[in-house]
């Protein structure tokens, strides 16, 4: 795993972070503004949010792709500049490479790290086998169902051992069975004893349940532009099994308080999107 | 654990599916016949009646006949050409054409990527390459040969003019095209600008860039043969100019029929290629029931 410079600081900070894009008409648009969150090595970070809040902006000022308009994002106590060292980035698209086979899609990242072709290889195996591919190492991405490319994807992810994580709805695009299973694994692959273990995870989804499933902690975030409007510890003891827990009544107790915060801000959505509509 | 959806080949089909395949296949073979029949009645009804109206109502002199071109043909492979023998020819017509090719179609990948990644570039350049795409090429190949003379070189340049060009303009978009999605990946994934370069942009724009290599080895003929159509002292094009000087109009086709064929068997080649360079693509739809 990469040094850290402050082993005891927080992973991952954003200090007043606000991004604005121009807008096709020629304005300027604020995806997020003032937003502050503070991310703890090892931490697991749900995030939910109205659509079209600022979620992925958000991450994208993590992994250094988008600079900040004005605040600071702050990786391992350093300023972000470029792509920070760490860094893991799973898209809400699909990005694995079409023209690579399974194998070497998960070799990619080790191949640009400068390990040789057979080094790089080595280590995708591996990570092709924990991710439940095993046998399909040499399938091209049309090859496969959509839950075995977003396997693909959090094997690409993995293999680089990033000790920051960073999954922009990863599971959405799945049926409700295949979601359960991936998010088991990637439970088990997050807390087991895999090399992924201890890293900070920032996790945005639109599924309320899956962020109580996974997260130690739930941030809420507002109708765009995107702050936290308010951050919910979940008290369920880990390991978690996704499919079981669901039912205990403490999950319900905690999801019914997300809830309860995150309503609102949907309900603004809504009415914008009506309002545009009209 | 791994929903096997996905797995290509049925295993331990049943017999009904096992009947259905065979059926299918069957009912495919004989469509295939089908057409193959009609095709050749038909070529040999163009040729038969061509035949037949040159030897009894139009004047062949003008415009030849089937049985003519092919005593043409039999003539420039036994005895040669008014010119040296007909694979000289051939020879050198093929290797301008070539040449031409290989230039333009490394000039046009290399530069059209270059220009399709960077913004400023392609607008510094814009105007310039718009410009230079609107000069009627053809014309060229005179200019050429007052420059580069009688030779060679000035069918090469005919050539890669034709083929930079078209190669080019796809390699722009292709560039152009690159989802961002998968720059943004590689990125993350700790590629550098060139790597980036290499094993994004460049595999991405690949379908964009054989595409226009169909077209291209087909200019990159046109070139060779207009250049020496325009003065040279070898090659198919000179036969052919050779032929309407003397108004030999079987000589005109068996030019004709002889550049295509070289046509065909390299896009049959370019085909191979794509096909190797491009194996991970989902097979098109359309290629079982492409006839
Ligand atoms: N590159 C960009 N240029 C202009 N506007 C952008 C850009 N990226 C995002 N936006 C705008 O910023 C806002 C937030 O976008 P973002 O993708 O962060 O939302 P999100 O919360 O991830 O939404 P979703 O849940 O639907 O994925 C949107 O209104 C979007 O139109
Ligand atoms: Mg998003």
């Amino acid at each position: 795993m990469p040094t850290q410079a402050t082993p005891d600081g927080p992973a991952i900070e954003l200090r007043g972070a606000t991004k604005r894009f121009r807008s096709s008409s020629g304005g300027v648009h604020t995806a997020i503004r003032d937003l502050d969150l503070t991310v703890k090595s090892g931490e697991f970070v749900a995030v939910v949010g109205p659509t079209g809040c600022g979620k992925s902006t958000t991450l994208s000022l993590v992994s250094g792709l988008e600079p900040a308009s004005e605040g600071q994002a702050l990786v391992h106590g350093r300023p972000v500049v470029g792509i920070p060292e760490g860094v893991g980035y799973m898209f809400q698209n699909d990005a694995v490479l079409p023209w690579r086979s399974v194998l070497d899609n998960v070799a990619t990242g080790p191949r640009y790290r400068g390990l040789t072709k057979r080094a790089a290889r080595e280590k995708a195996r591996d990570w092709v086998e924990r991710v439940g591919l095993g046998g399909f190492e040499s399938y091209y991405p049309h090859q496969l169902s959509g839950g075995m490319r977003k396997r693909v994807a959090l094997a690409q992810t993995l293999v680089g051992e990033p000790s920051i994580l960073l999954m922009d709805e990863p599971f959405s695009a799945l049926d409700v069975q295949t979601r359960s299973l991936m998010q088991d694994e990637l439970l088990r692959l997050w807390s087991g004893t895999g090399t992924a273990r201890g890293a900070a995870v920032v996790f945005v989804t639109h599924d309320l349940e899956e962020a109580v499933v996974l997260g130690d902690r739930v941030v809420v975030m507002t109708a765009g532009p995107a702050t936290v409007k308010a951050s919910f510890d979940v008290p369920l003891e880990r390991p978690r099994d996704a499919e079981e827990i669901r039912l205990t009544p403490e999950f319900l107790d905690i999801y019914r308080e997300v809830w309860e915060s995150l309503r609102g801000e949907v309900q603004i959505t809504r009415e914008r999107g009506a309002g545009n509509a009209a | 654990m791994l929903p096997d959806t996905s797995e290509r080949e049925v295993v331990g089909a049943d017999d009904g599916q096992a009947r259905a395949i065979a059926q299918s296949r069957a009912a495919r073979r004989r469509r295939l016949a089908g057409i193959n029949v009609v095709r050749v009645l038909l070529v040999v009804a163009v040729l038969g009646s061509w035949e037949l109206a040159a030897t009894h109502w139009i004047d062949p002199f003008y415009y030849s006949k089937p049985s003519a071109i092919w005593g043409r043909l039999v003539d420039w492979f036994t005895t040669g050409t008014s010119q040296g023998s007909i694979w000289t020819q051939i020879a050198v017509t093929l290797e301008e054409a070539l040449i031409g090719f290989a230039l333009g179609s490394v000039g046009g990948v290399v530069l059209g990527i270059v220009l399709g990644r960077s913004r400023f570039l392609s607008d510094v350049c814009a105007p310039f390459i718009k410009a230079a795409n609107a000069i009627p090429r053809i014309i060229l190949a005179s200019l050429f040969v007052i420059w580069f003379g009688l030779g060679m070189s000035s069918k090469v340049a005919t050539a890669f003019v034709l083929v930079f060009f078209a190669v080019f303009f796809n390699a722009f978009q292709g560039a152009r095209e690159v989802d961002r999605n998968l720059v943004n990946n590689a990125r993350i994934l700790g590629a550098s600008r060139m790597q980036v370069l290499t094993t994004i942009v460049v595999p991405s724009a690949t379908s964009w860039i054989l595409a226009s290599l169909h077209s291209a080895f087909g200019f990159a003929i046109i070139g060779a043969v207009v250049g020496e159509y325009s003065g040279a002292d070898k090659g198919l094009g000179l036969l052919i100019n050779h032929a309407q000087g003397t108004f030999d109009s079987a000589g005109i086709y068996a030019g004709m029929i002889i550049i295509t064929v070289i046509a065909l068997l390299a896009e049959w080649l370019l085909t191979l290629l794509e096909r190797r360079l491009l194996r991970w693509r989902p097979p098109a739809s359309s290629l079982e029931a492409q006839i």
